[in-house]
């Protein structure tokens, strides 16, 4: 069904950050700007989300150009689902950055930015069309290029060259891609492209592209061997950009590799293989590195990547459960993930350091907040019924009925390994006596911040906490959505009719 | 023509990947410049080169007969170039601030963020 409004959430992002640069001088109204922009921005893709789910799929095509023609938005229930994510981790990290972020950076534009980066992603999970989505990741990756060298620490700037050199190598790699692919289909939209690819006989070539695919998401996602980059680099930016960076930027990557390689590239038994070892090292790398690490904000930078590992196994296994069961846990992912850096944030006002050597006692200072973070840290691990365990368990069933059992075996050792890890850092940060430092001059502790501030941290915090024990606890209403993406996903027929009319 | 476009592209991606292997910061970002060129004449090349035939209908006709030169890599490669600018000119300027806060054009030396805290 055509209907224009459906980029809605990207426009309205735009509109916001435009309106914020005309208040460039006042921070305050800044503040509030975004903060309330974002929660017009949630009350839009919350709105998307019901049209979407009550009607079906919606397109939208750009100047009336019919769809192989012009440039098509789509919203099936998948995108609708990342749109109403992004908009909740975005006001999130909006009122967080009240809280945290230093005056200085907001002098420099942080906020409209960020406004930037969050309709790049609306863009990005929105769009129909292959090399629109390229435009958009080249949204998202220059607007997370200004924000992560916002400050120009020595830290920040050395980890943005490696975040940089790589992100601009991934989008080479993407573009030279979408060559190939016009080359041999000469055509852009997703949906279009979904029919001539499988005409193509060629299949060899198909499989270059397909692999070119695979290593310019791979990148921008993370996986094994191309994620090099992103413990260099996430730690650097302070704690609100790195949850937001955290929680979505990798994920936009996994979208795309969950959409390139179910609607354009159905993958044979070689690619399935291929993504399922590269689905088992990112896990078994990703839990290894993290298990070693001493800084907080690093262990979560590894455990992004083991959590992929996940994501990217439900591609490997190529079945509607497993699928479901990926998509399960990329809902989970973003909203935990998003949610641990501001903890880690949280800590680092509190204590002043992310080294685990000396933070500690956390919980004997601070019992309710220790309480509070324990809700993301083992909705993470998994521990049923919070909201980790349930994609895991449909991920294993899915690798049951293929009869996949090394996947099982890896997938049971990366959830074994994120225990350890988080129960290190529990033994570590809440339990053990940490070591009495003097204070810094540079950091502004917590306890010097003015209430509003105070509460600009912990709500967010608090909100997305309960928002993760309702994924887990309302697993029901997230297994039926997720398994209705993962059928539409297998199935297109829907979004192709959607798309290209009959 | 054709030929002579892929033993070019064949070199701008060799030299770019090549250049990007090396430690200086200033050979990353050349090499990033060459990759970048190399895909925008990849894009050219695979929307086929026709010569002398203008995707235009004339005026006694009403749709393209012959095979004509597909406007639409050109308008691809017109965004990539804008979008590579923009991003160049960001990874020059950030690679200058690095230099200046670093001293030190070598990668290998920019280990701070692997130190342990």
């Amino acid at each position: 069904m055509s209907n224009p409004y459906i980029v809605l959430p990207v426009i309205f992002q735009l509109f916001i950050a435009v309106v914020l640069m005309f208040c460039w001088n006042r921070k305050n109204l800044q503040k509030l700007v975004s903060v309330i922009g974002s929660l017009l921005a949630l009350i839009i893709s919350i709105v998307l989300f019901v049209t979407v789910s009550q009607d079906g799929i919606q397109t939208m095509q750009a100047g009336n150009w019919e769809a192989p023609f012009g440039i098509t938005f789509v919203a099936d229930t998948f995108s609708a689902m990342l749109v109403l994510l992004t908009a909740i981790s975005g006001l999130a990290v909006s009122v967080y950055s009240v809280g945290s972020v230093r005056n200085a950076r907001i002098k420099f534009g942080y906020f409209p930015i960020l406004h930037f980066l969050l309709m790049g992603l609306c863009g990005a999970f929105l769009t129909g069309d292959i090399f629109n989505l390229y435009v958009w990741f080249e949204i998202v990756i220059i607007s997370s290029f200004v924000l992560i060298t916002l400050g120009g620490e020595k830290a920040q700037l050395e980890g943005a060259i490696k975040y940089v050199a790589m992100n601009l190598l991934a989008s080479v790699i993407f573009l030279t891609a979408i060559a190939v692919l016009y080359g041999l289909t000469g055509s852009l939209n997703m949906a279009d492209l979904s029919l001539l690819v499988a005409k193509i006989e060629n299949r060899g070539l198909v499989n270059v592209t397909a692999i070119l695919f695979l290593v310019g998401f791979g990148i921008k996602s993370a996986i094994f061997p191309l994620y090099f980059w992103l413990p260099a680099s996430y730690h650097t930016p302070p704690p609100a950009i790195s949850a937001i960076f955290g929680g979505l930027l990798t994920k936009v990557g996994v979208y795309a590799l969950l959409r390139v390689f179910t609607l354009i590239f159905i993958p044979d038994a070689f690619m399935t293989n291929l993504i399922t070892i590269m689905a088992i090292l990112t896990i078994l790398t990703g839990g290894i590195g993290a298990l070693v690490q001493n800084n907080i904000r690093k262990v979560f930078s590894y455990l992004i990547i083991c959590h992929i590992g996940f994501m990217l196994a439900g591609l490997g296994i190529y079945t509607t459960v497993a699928i479901a069961g990926a998509i399960f846990y990329l809902i989970h992912d973003i909203i935990v993930k998003t949610n641990l850096f501001m903890m880690s944030g949280l800590i680092f006002k509190i204590k002043g350091t992310y080294s685990m050597r000396i933070l500690g006692g956390f919980y004997k200072e601070h019992p309710k907040f220790s309480l509070l973070m324990a809700i993301p840290l083992f909705s993470l691990v998994g521990i049923p019924p919070l909201s980790g365990f349930w994609g895991k368990l449909l991920l294993i069933q899915g690798a049951m009925t293929t009869a996949n059992y090394i996947l099982i075996i890896f997938i049971i050792l990366g959830s074994f390994l994120t225990l350890i890890i988080i129960a290190k850092l529990w033994a570590e940060v809440f339990w053990k006596d940490g070591l009495t430092q003097p204070r810094k001059k540079y950091i502004r502790y917590f306890d010097e911040l003015k209430p509003l501030k105070k509460r600009a941290m912990i709500y967010p915090i608090v909100c997305l906490s309960i928002i993760s024990l309702f994924i887990g606890l309302g697993a029901e209403w997230v297994f039926q959505i997720s398994g209705q993406i993962a059928e539409n996903l297998i199935h297109p027929e829907e979004y192709l009719k959607a798309v290209l009319g009959n | 023509m054709e030929i002579l476009l892929v033993v070019i592209i064949g070199l701008l991606y060799a030299a770019g990947i090549y250049l990007m292997l090396r430690r200086s910061l200033v050979k990353l970002i050349i090499g990033l410049i060459l990759l970048g060129n190399g895909a925008n004449l990849l894009i050219f090349l695979l929307g086929k080169i026709v010569k002398g035939n203008p995707p235009l209908i004339g005026e006694t006709e009403k749709m393209l007969t012959e095979i004509y030169a597909d406007p639409v890599p050109q308008a691809l490669i017109l965004t990539a170039i804008v979008i590579s600018f923009g991003l160049q000119a960001f990874a020059i300027i950030l690679i200058k601030r690095a230099y200046k806060v670093v001293k030190t054009d070598d990668l290998d030396e920019m280990n701070a963020t692997d130190e342990d805290l």
